[in-house]
């Protein structure tokens, strides 16, 4: 399938290895991938944190870079929940009726990460291999707005070599959620200490999401504690095979 | 009379969100309980919920109700004003607190009452009920046991089921010992309740009024039901020879049929139980049974404003179960009194602001009160979608600050930021060249390949977290090497 990849302004700035991860994945299972260069940001800090006439350009940009392809991937829930959940939110603010038509039409054909491989091409087995202990947290957009359900934890469970280990209150946000994270810094670092306390009760090596804003935040945690527990997106996991 | 914080809907400035959680945050003893107490109610109604197949169904036909009542409630109101008239009810209109509180004052001073018993009403806290009697020599006697605990501690509700979720058995067994005349008690849940009973039995005795609020009135009958736990709430509605009911004009059904539905979504939400213990209904006076004289004073208070938003209105879908407040992770943390409202949590983080308008500091905080997980909405049992309402109060609350918030206002540093941020992803070569800049600016704040701590308004952030530091090559930077 020719996919297009979404890679996030996040993921491209922050953890291009994530994206190159994503290549590797889905190049692997026969996929002809293309990231179109004129992509930027899916507009969710500003939208989610009300610049709303600030995030319109950013919707109109991504319905334009995006509408050619069958199939637009991204490894991440919570971008990909933006662009299904909140751009038609955003069609109507802006009152143009063309986009909310184009942004209905091209809103099904963008996929998370595991939700491409596990419920568009049916792939559950990607041949990853990975030794080590590992736990996932489920992030909130990928669970409550994506409905992702299982799709990461099928995949997971056939990484070979892998340890997988449940996470206790998994469904617990972690307190990371955009700018809530600097705006009520306190409240974001009291639901993160809980988050944490249930990562280290798993006494895994690695904790894995799909979204690297979450882990970014559990990670940043962790690493302050100097807890010797890394976080490594979903999509690097997956990546990882025998020879490298 | 004890003097409570200002919370929204008090005259005057209410403290942010932010800087009233600090408060909260801090207290070991209200985390504890507060945790418990979610936990505990959570589990529970995810069980009861877990064995109703047609779950899905009731939230469904809950929502579709709320929805075409709202749609037409003009009628409804009429409808339910010449129901409860037929029955011998007197109906008050009141457009604010002020007049529903001048109308209640005048029906209890008429009858020459200066105590009247109260079964708990969110909408007379809302009004500020109390206070009003009280500054006309009228005392008012909360008797549901969780109002009259936090009544009897000059303290404000932080939870519209559970108003005292913050205390515990120890905690509230002292205020007993001190305020009800008791001289021996434990801490036994069942001797508590028994020391509220023995107290409250003579108020409603004595009463010749009764004040209470109501879960639902039917308008093709003129029927006002209330739901609750410890039958207080019936002593009160059928002792006084005088009820007064206050209720919100959203509080309102079309037929008795439509309790089927919300019968069982509500105990389900709100308590986790299959049935509810008491609920009571009338309808206008009967002869020789309950009160021989019944007033409905119907409150708008903002409320036909929140009609009147397309997104925001579903807010008033809701039939306070307080299901969100025991899911959410903010109000677990923080508790009701950081939201400065007597709504808390995820509902009060939406009905507040929208009730009071935007433009006050305080409420305009609410919105960002959430980390948009999105768990509220799974459990609303009338399917609010309050990340969307939130996200959309966002918008409104920013757009109100950047079109009439003055020079101040625009020259804000998130508002500078943010707009910067925009222009620089509004094109790819200012994007790449935006990347570069982060990658260069970070240089002073790394050190021992992490960022430990951040400047200004991020600091936050980076108190209790490192921080990664910008890659030495962007994800586009290294395809275009490679495929380019």
């Amino acid at each position: 399938m020719r996919v297009a990849l979404f890679i996030t302004c996040f993921n491209d700035t922050l953890f291009p290895e994530t994206g190159r991860a994503t290549v590797g994945v889905l190049e692997r299972l026969g996929h002809e991938v293309e990231f179109p260069m004129e992509q930027t940001c899916c507009g969710q800090m500003h939208f989610n944190t009300g610049y709303q006439r600030e995030a319109i350009p950013l919707v109109r940009r991504f319905v334009e870079v995006f509408e050619p392809y069958d199939a637009v991937v991204a490894p991440s829930g919570s971008c990909v929940g933006m662009v299904r959940d909140l751009y038609p939110m955003a069609a109507d603010l802006a009152e143009d009726a063309d986009l909310a038509r184009r942004v209905a039409d091209l809103a099904p054909r963008v996929f998370e990460l595991s939700e491409f491989l596990v419920k568009k091409t049916g792939v559950t087995d990607v041949g990853a291999y990975y030794p080590h202990r590992v736990t996932y947290h489920p992030t909130c957009h990928s669970l409550r707005m994506l409905k992702v359900g299982d799709a990461p934890l099928e995949l997971l469970r056939n990484v070979r070599g892998m340890e997988l280990v449940e996470l206790g209150e998994a469904e617990q946000c972690c307190g990371f959620g955009g700018t809530f994270a600097v705006k009520n810094a306190e409240t974001s670092a009291a639901m993160l200490g809980d988050k944490i306390r249930r990562v280290l009760d798993t006494e895994s090596e690695v904790c894995t999401a799909g979204d690297n804003s979450c882990l970014m935040h559990i990670g940043g945690g962790l690493r302050r504690l100097q807890a010797g527990i890394n976080t490594v997106h979903l999509a690097e996991i997956l990546a990882s095979t025998e020879e490298r | 009379m004890t003097i409570k914080p200002p919370d929204a809907f008090s005259p005057g400035e209410t403290p942010t969100f932010e800087a009233s959680a600090k408060t909260s945050l801090a207290d070991s003893q209200l985390r504890r309980n507060l945790g418990k107490a979610t936990q505990t109610i959570r589990r529970k109604r995810a069980a009861v919920v877990e064995e109703m197949p047609d779950w899905e169904e009731l939230r469904e036909a809950g929502r579709a109700l709320k929805e075409r009542t709202l749609r037409h409630l003009d009628a409804y109101l009429l409808q339910l004003e010449e129901s409860v008239t037929k029955a011998g009810g007197v109906v008050h209109w009141a457009r604010d607190a002020d007049e529903a509180n001048r109308i209640i004052s005048g029906i209890v001073r008429e009858k020459g009452a200066n105590e009247v018993v109260k079964v708990k009403s969110i909408a007379t806290d809302e009004t500020k009920l109390n206070e009003h009697l009280e500054s006309e020599g009228i005392h008012a006697f909360e008797t549901d046991l969780a109002e009259l605990i936090i009544q009897l501690a000059g303290e404000t509700s932080s939870h519209i089921l559970v108003p005292a979720i913050h205390k515990n058995r120890a905690e509230i067994r002292e205020l007993f010992l001190r305020e009800l005349d008791v001289e021996e008690l434990s801490d036994e849940p069942k001797d508590l309740a028994n020391a509220a009973r023995l107290y409250l039995r003579k108020k409603f005795l004595n009463a010749k009024v009764g004040i209470s609020g109501a879960n639902f009135a039917v308008a093709e009958t003129g029927t006002v039901a209330v739901v609750e736990s410890e039958g207080n709430g019936r002593m009160c509605t059928t002792l006084p020879p005088v009820l007064v009911t206050l209720m919100g004009v959203e509080k309102i059904v079309p037929a008795w049929r439509d309790f089927e539905v919300f019968m069982q979504l509500l105990p389900r939400s709100s308590t986790a139980e299959r049935m509810n213990p008491y609920t009571s209904f009338w309808t206008g006076v009967s002869e020789g049974d309950g009160p021989e004289e019944f007033h409905l004073v119907l409150l708008d208070n903002g409320r036909t404003d929140v009609l009147a938003d397309e997104i925001g209105r579903q807010t008033l879908n809701c039939i306070r179960c307080s299901a969100c407040l025991n899911v959410c992770p903010v109000y677990e943390r923080t508790g009701g009194h950081a939201y400065n409202s007597v709504y808390p949590g995820p509902i009060g983080a939406i009905l507040t602001p929208q009730l009071v308008g935007i433009g006050k500091p305080g409420s305009d905080s609410l919105p960002y009160a959430s980390s948009l997980c999105g768990a509220c909405y799974q459990v609303c049992p009338v399917k609010i979608n309050i990340p969307e309402v939130l996200i959309h109060l966002r918008g409104r609350v920013v757009r109100h600050k950047q079109d009439r918030g003055g020079l101040r206002e625009r020259l804000d540093p998130e508002n500078a930021a943010m707009r910067a941020m925009a222009k620089a992803f509004s094109d790819p070569e200012l994007y790449e060249n935006a990347q570069r800049l982060a990658r260069v600016g970070q240089w002073p704040l790394v050190r021992g390949g992490k960022i430990g701590s951040l400047p200004g308004r991020l600091a936050g952030w980076t108190k209790v977290r490192d921080l990664k530091p910008v890659p030495k090559q962007s994800f586009r930077e290294w395809w275009k090497e490679e495929r380019g």
